[in-house]
Order: C-alpha cells, then structure tokens, then sequence
C-alpha cells in the first residue's frame, strides 16, 4: 500500500509478506545512500517470556549479547562481508528493540541478502560465545565508566521499583556469564521470527526487488508472537527520591525523572510523544523563561537537556546536564511547573513552541537512520509516525498543561547525581 | 579554488550547494584564524559570547523566540580545529521554504540573524555585556574541564598535547583554562573586532534557494563586515619523530584503560596514506578491529585515524589495564604488517570501497558537506569528494606500502585505571 503525505512531501510503502514480516520501503530520489533496517521488538527488557509453553528468565544483557553474536555466520562473519563491500554496516540494542543496518551506495541488493540471511540464520558455538565475554566486558567496562550512563541508570533505579527498566541494556560482567549457546538460541526462536520483525528501506530503490529478495531469503512462515512479562504495573510514585554516588567528573552532572503512567502503542502514544516534548519544551526548554533564567544564574549550562521517553510498561519525562546545584534546578522546575498550572499559558508562545517543534520533527527527515527507526517502531506499536503534522494539529495548551499539572509534581519525581571524587558535596 | 566556491565580498567566501532533496537548508559563517596558544581561548569564547543576544533581540529568550517563529531554526555557534586553524562562527538550519506552512520565506530572516550574530552584538558602553562575558567564560572553563569527563576524549587529548607540544597542532580546539580565566571583557571585546577584521570570513549555503538570493541576502546581511589586512597565519608543518618514542601514563579510578598512540607520518603521498590508514585501522574491517578485537578479544574498540593536513596518524583503543603490553604490541605488529605489504585483496578493495561510499554519501548530508568544506577552505585543500575518490583509486600496494613505511611512532598515552588494592 502506496501512502503520500503531503504536508511533509514524504512518501511510504508498506507490504506484508506471506510469512507476516511487514516491509516498509521509503523512496528518495536523488540519494546517493541507500539503508536497510531490519529490526526486532526484542530489547534488554525483554528478560522474561513464554517459549514453547514455558516460562523462561534469562540473564541481564543477553538481548544485547544476542546482537554481538548475530554477526557470525558458518562461513565467517555477516560484519566483513558487508564491509568488503563498501557497506557500513552496524547493530544496536534498546529498551525495547534490536535493529541491525547498513549504509551503501554501490551493492546494495547484494548486501541486503547479507543483512536478511545473517539476522535470520543463528550460528553459536560454546567457543564464539565464550570469546565474546571479553569484548563486551570491555564495552560494559566502557560504558561503566561513562558519568552520563551512570546517572542515567541511577535514575532509572531510583524511579522504578521493580521494573525492568532499572536493568541495563548490556547487564554486567557477571550476569553475561550465564549466557550458553543454547540461550541465545531459545532467545533467537523467540523473537526473531517473522511475525514480530519489521524490514525498512529507505533511498532511491526497487521496491519490488527488495519484496522479493525478502521473500526468497527469510524463512516461509513465522513463529507465534509470544507473551512477555514486565512485571506488575508500578505506582506513579519513585522507589527512591534520590541517588548519589562519585566519580571522575569535573563538576556534578545530574537527571532528574518524573514518572508518567505508561502507554499501550496506538496513534495514543505517538500523541503521548509529542504531546510530552512540548510540554517539557515549554516548562524548560531552550526558549522557556526558566531555561534563560537557570541559564544567566549559571546553574545550567549548554550541556543541560530534557525529553519524554516511553518504554514498554513505563514512561517518564528527564531533564539535567552538569550544574553545581542540582536541587536548586529541581526545585525550579517544580516550582515553574506549578506556576504555569496557576497561571495558564500565553497562547502565541505555546504555537511558537508548537511550530518549533514542528520543524524539528519535519527536520529529523533529513536522517534515514531516524526515518527507518521510527518506521519500525510505528508498526511495533501500531502507529504512523508520519502522520505527525495532524497529531501537533491536535494538541491544544490545555493539553499540555494538563500534562504538566499531572506528571511534573514532586511526588512523581527522582533524582540522580553524580558528584566529582574530590571536592565538597552540597547537600 | 572550487567551482562553487565565490568571493562575495573582500575575503568573504561563499561556497554554495544547490539541492532541493532536504527538509531544511543549511547556511553557515566562520572566521578563520591561525590556531594559536595565545588566542585559542578568546576565539573559543567569542561565538557563545554573540550567541547570548543582539541589539535587536538582547536575550536568549528574545532570540529563541525569533528563531521558534522561523518554525524551529537552529542557531548554533561552533568552534572546530581543522589542521592548524581554528574556525569560529555559527551554523544555522531552517526548514525549507517548501514546507513553511504559510508560504513564509525563511532564509532572509535567517542570513540577517547570523549577520546581526556577528555584527550587532549587544553592547554597553561600547563592550559586551559584563555578565554575559562573565557566564560564558564560566561555560568555557567548565567545558575545558570536563574534556577528561570522557576518557578516550581525555587520553587523545593529552596524546595531541604531549606529541605536539609547541606546534600550533598540540593547542586545543577550546584553548587551555589559564588563557580562558584571564579573558576580561575589554580585551575580549579588542580581540573581536580585530578578529572580524582581520580574519578571512567563509560562509556556506547548501538548499534549494537560487544563487543570486542566497548571496544577495548575505551580502545585505553581512555589508558591515569591517575587512582589514587579512591575517592568514604560517603554512602547517609537518615534524620528525623522536629518536626513542616517548611513553607517558596516567592514574584516574577508572574500570577501563585508554590507550593512545600517535605516529609521524612523512609522505607527500597523501592518498596512498589514505589507504594505509584504512588498512590498518581505519574501518570495521581493518586488521585493528579484527585481530586486537575479533580475534585477541583485547578490546571493545581499536581504531586509527590519519589527520592529512598535518601529516599525523593516531590510534585510540579501549582496553584492560592489565593488557596493556600485549595490545600495544599487537597495534605496532599490525602496523607492521601493512608496512610488509601484508595484506589480502579484499582488505584492500573493502578499505577503498568504504571510503568510496563514505565519500559518495557527503551529497546526502548538509551537515556533513558544511564540515567537509569548511575544513578543506580552512586548510587550504582544493579536492573535491569526487577528486579524492579518483585519486584514491590510482593507489597502488607499493606506493601504500612506501607511505606507511614513512610512519614513525612518536609518542604513546596510556591512561590506565587504579590498581585494585588487595585486602
């Protein structure tokens, strides 16, 4: 089915094949790159679920182990055969999803067989996976000593109770060494399995010939899509207020959480979205008052940001960045929070913000990467992210008030800071 | 100089790419200035200084509104290095005009904000703001800082600084924290008007606007643009090895070590370089990733880079401290074997193909392109992407052989974690 959208002169394709894979393909002309995504709703937190009837927990990280192991194949490695090729080929590992991808400008059917048979043929053996350990210990070793990921999962721990949220993606040098081959190969049948894949390509295609070579290297018929657990569903309010801890920086850098009830997939979320970004970007966003006031008072600085995240079975909105008085920053926020509740919004500034936020969502077009990532997840989740132009149509300021009086309350709200090993900590 | 590239002014350049295939054009300014210990500071603060407010809108909040009405355009000032210069200005983005829901025209307010940026500061007294210098300054020093919050930052960092200690090469992108803190507002408020006069100006346009608009809009936008004798600074050097290579560690409380090397490359054979570089260490198919990663599990990363203007190779690599004798070795083993011409048919045609398609792909990125062009204009480099592929393809496994052999290790940075005391 051929779809344009107008409004952002964009156009898209979506077929189902015979075996339930669903395949976008996004024209562009005049592109020299041509990208492939084929991606997976199969995430770090998706350690619990149903397998031929059975309940299985597997160890922290494996989805993200999985992704490292997927590049070998019988005959050698999926990652050298692409480069050989000129491709750039790489993976990455969400909450939520696994996508693996590649860029080329010559070959690009010859390297979509690569992608397509790599992704959907494992090949483990106890040895390979055994000599992956030394790897990603490294890359958690790399990742562990990154201050921004550190308050980042402290954040995450301290506004969730149980949630798989609290676990990282990559899990840790202990967890990873429960993974066998033979777990990867339970977590493979699982999830990769037609039904519960997306493939997108975005560039100057044959749409036609990328269908076709689909269905000629993917296997004829899909698994079930199979039950997961997330847990029981959390109370809005934080495990605990505030974590801390030290380490090389050279000032503290903080986030801040605030719990949003979760969403359940549908145009509702992808209106959630957008609906939580411009509400966070009116309370403290670059043209807010308060971000130019925290900004001349010198408790934030250029490093300071904020969004909306959806996860699945949770939500919250984060703000922070480096500052030397993280709680004077929270309690501004807190309090610009409520005065816009008492206060109302000055209706040309909420359309300015909302026109804003427009063109960055027009400009983020601009990226295949964002183009297919955003395709996938809309399928996952049952939504059309290009119709976003009619879901900022639809938002109105009460919206978006409404949305802050309920989420950015100090009962909802977390905080994590990272304080530099040497020097005073300002309590 | 380029086909695209056109003096619109007394040394102000404009390099202009059509393409209609984007959302958004992309419009930049820079000064460019000799790279200098003395100045580097100054010329870092003053963009995030001219950020902060204009005559015309004198706050952020003004100016965010400005550009909020513009659907979201994008202001932002940068500061890069690009060889032995150092670009200062601002690069602006703005949805097409296609896609302005009303039919506005975007790239005339635009070209006159980034004109007014640079030319109409808001002043009292005839200086800058005291506490936006003063904000900014803070900014600048916290930024300096914090380069060790990032340690492979931090690790290359120190490499440059050690290796290229007294060229023009070792100073960094932001200047050092002593030359920032001794920044007051009048010999900032001296060092811009003299940068703005004596600095060569290049600005950049890529979108679907025409040429005559797009130059006639900045030429109005820029027409004060003081032009004095233009200070073009000293032709970039390259420089010898040492005898002996030097070896330096550091200590932070760190769960992985960083490991930074730095070699001396003396060849003219650019492209031939090109291609060692890619070899050894430069793609994910180099022999770096697949042997000290893949094949020795050393590492989560290894990688090179070849830095042409100044005739440099340099490797960063994420690994245990307690390994740091066997990847170092193995880095200088694999070094080794390109210089024996040791390598397949395939390394050789995956590294030109990769960089065949990184160079092709420029035309799809305006953000890409700006900086490709920015640092070829700012160094003095003429070759197109599609001058440097043709180029590329000419090499021949001798003379890659030759260039890499012309590499002398120099100085090498090991930032290793604590050791773990035993209780």
């Amino acid at each position: 089915m051929l779809t344009n959208y107008d409004r952002i002169g964009e156009t898209a394709r979506w077929e189902t094949l015979p075996n339930g894979l669903p395949v976008c393909i996004v024209p562009k002309k005049g592109f020299q790159r041509k990208y492939a995504l084929f991606a997976t709703r199969y995430g770090g937190m998706d350690m619990k679920f149903q397998l031929d009837g059975k309940w299985l927990d597997t160890p922290a990280g494996i989805a993200h182990y999985l992704e490292h192991k997927m590049f070998d194949t019988a005959e050698g490695n999926a990652l050298q055969e692409l480069a050989k090729n000129g491709a750039e080929p790489n993976a990455f590992t969400s909450n939520a999803i696994t996508c693996y991808y590649f860029s080329s400008t010559e070959q690009f059917y010859e390297n979509l067989k690569i992608l397509l048979s790599f992704v959907s043929v494992p090949y483990f053996t106890d040895q390979s996976v055994q000599k992956e350990q030394g790897i990603i210990g490294q890359e958690i070793g790399m990742i562990e000593d990154n201050p921004e990921w550190q308050c980042y999962k402290q954040l995450m721990q301290g506004l969730y109770h149980h949630s798989p949220a609290r676990t990282p993606i990559a899990g840790s040098v202990e967890s990873i060494r429960e993974i066998t081959a033979q777990t990867l190969y339970d977590c493979h049948k699982a999830f990769y399995t037609p039904a519960n894949m997306c493939l997108v390509v975005v560039g100057d295609v044959d749409g036609d010939e990328v269908l076709r070579l689909a269905e000629e290297i993917l296997p004829k018929t899909s698994g079930p899509l199979i039950p997961r657990d997330y847990g029981t569903e959390e109370p809005l309010t934080p495990c605990q207020k505030e974590t801390r801890s030290r380490m090389e920086v050279s000032m503290p850098t903080f986030m801040a959480g605030f719990k949003c009830p979760p969403q359940h997939g549908g145009e509702a979320q992808m209106r959630s979205t957008a609906l939580g970004e411009l509400a966070i970007d009116v309370l403290v966003g670059e043209s807010s008052p308060l971000y130019a006031r925290l900004y001349s008072q010198g408790l934030i600085n250029g490093s300071f940001g904020s969004s909306y995240d959806i996860l699945p079975g949770a939500a919250y909105v984060y703000l922070g960045g480096d500052s030397n008085d993280p709680h004077a920053v929270v309690r501004a926020v807190l309090d610009e929070a409520q005065r816009l509740v008492r206060e109302g919004l000055d209706q040309a500034y909420y359309l300015r913000l909302r026109n804003a936020n427009f063109g960055t969502a027009l400009k983020a077009l601009n990226s295949f990467e964002n183009i297919a990532v955003s395709m996938a997840e809309g399928k996952f989740l049952d939504y059309d992210p290009y119709r976003f132009p009619e879901v900022y149509d639809s938002i109105t300021a009460g919206d978006v008030l409404d949305f802050i009086r309920e989420n950015l309350v100090e009962e909802r709200c977390a905080v994590s800071i990272i304080d530099p090993i040497s020097g005073e900590t300002k309590e | 100089m380029y086909q695209h590239r056109k003096e619109i002014m007394q040394n102000v350049f404009l390099t202009y790419l059509p393409a209609s295939k984007f959302k958004t054009s992309v419009l930049s300014a820079h000064l460019v200035t000799p790279l200098q210990k003395e100045t580097a500071a100054a010329n870092a603060l003053l963009p995030a200084v001219l950020r902060r407010g204009t005559m015309r809108c004198p706050d952020m909040e003004s100016l965010s509104a400005a550009l909020d009405t513009l659907y979201g355009a994008q202001i932002d000032y940068t500061v890069r290095k690009k060889g032995e210069r150092q670009c200062v200005g601002f690069v602006a983005s703005v949805i097409d005009d296609a896609f302005a829901p009303a039919g506005e025209k975007l790239l005339e307010p635009v070209a006159d904000l980034l004109g007014e940026l640079f030319l109409d500061p808001v002043t009292r007294n005839g200086r800058f703001l005291a506490e936006y210098v003063e904000s900014e300054k803070q900014n600048l020093i916290d930024a300096i800082r914090a380069i060790r919050n990032d340690k492979q930052d931090w690790a290359d960092v120190r490499l440059m600084q050690e290796m290229c200690a007294g060229e023009p090469y070792g100073v960094l992108r932001l200047g050092d924290e002593e030359s920032a803190a001794r920044i007051n507002n009048h010999k900032l408020f001296n060092h811009y008007q003299q940068l703005l006069a004596t600095s060569r100006m290049e600005l950049f346009y890529c979108g679907s606007a025409r040429q005559e608009r797009v130059q006639g809009a900045l030429c109005r936008a820029f027409a004060a643009l003081p032009r004095g004798v233009v200070a073009e600074g000293e032709p970039i050097r390259r420089v010898a090895a040492p005898q002996e290579p030097r070896y330096l560690t550091e200590e932070m409380d760190v769960t992985q070590g960083k490991l930074s090397m730095g070699w001396r490359c003396d060849t003219d054979d650019i492209p031939a370089m090109i291609m060692a570089n890619l070899i050894f260490g430069g793609t994910s198919n180099a022999k770096l990733f697949l042997n000290v990663r893949e094949k020795l599990s050393l590492c989560y990363y290894a990688s090179s880079s070849y830095a042409r203007s100044k005739g440099i190779m340099t490797v960063s690599s994420g690994i245990e401290t307690g390994n740091f004798q066997q990847a170092h070795d193995e880095i200088l083993h694999q070094l080794e074997l390109v210089k024996q011409g040791q390598w397949e048919e395939w390394e050789l045609q995956g590294a030109l193909a990769t960089m065949c398609s990184s160079l092709t792909s420029l035309s799809d990125s305006q953000g890409a392109l700006e900086n490709y062009y920015l640092g070829q204009t700012a160094t003095g480099a003429e070759d197109t992407p599609e001058d440097l592929m043709a180029a590329l393809r000419q090499v021949t496994p001798e003379r890659i052989q030759k260039a890499a052999q012309s590499c002398r290790l120099d100085t090498v940075f090991f930032l290793k974690g604590k050791e773990e005391t035993v209780c």
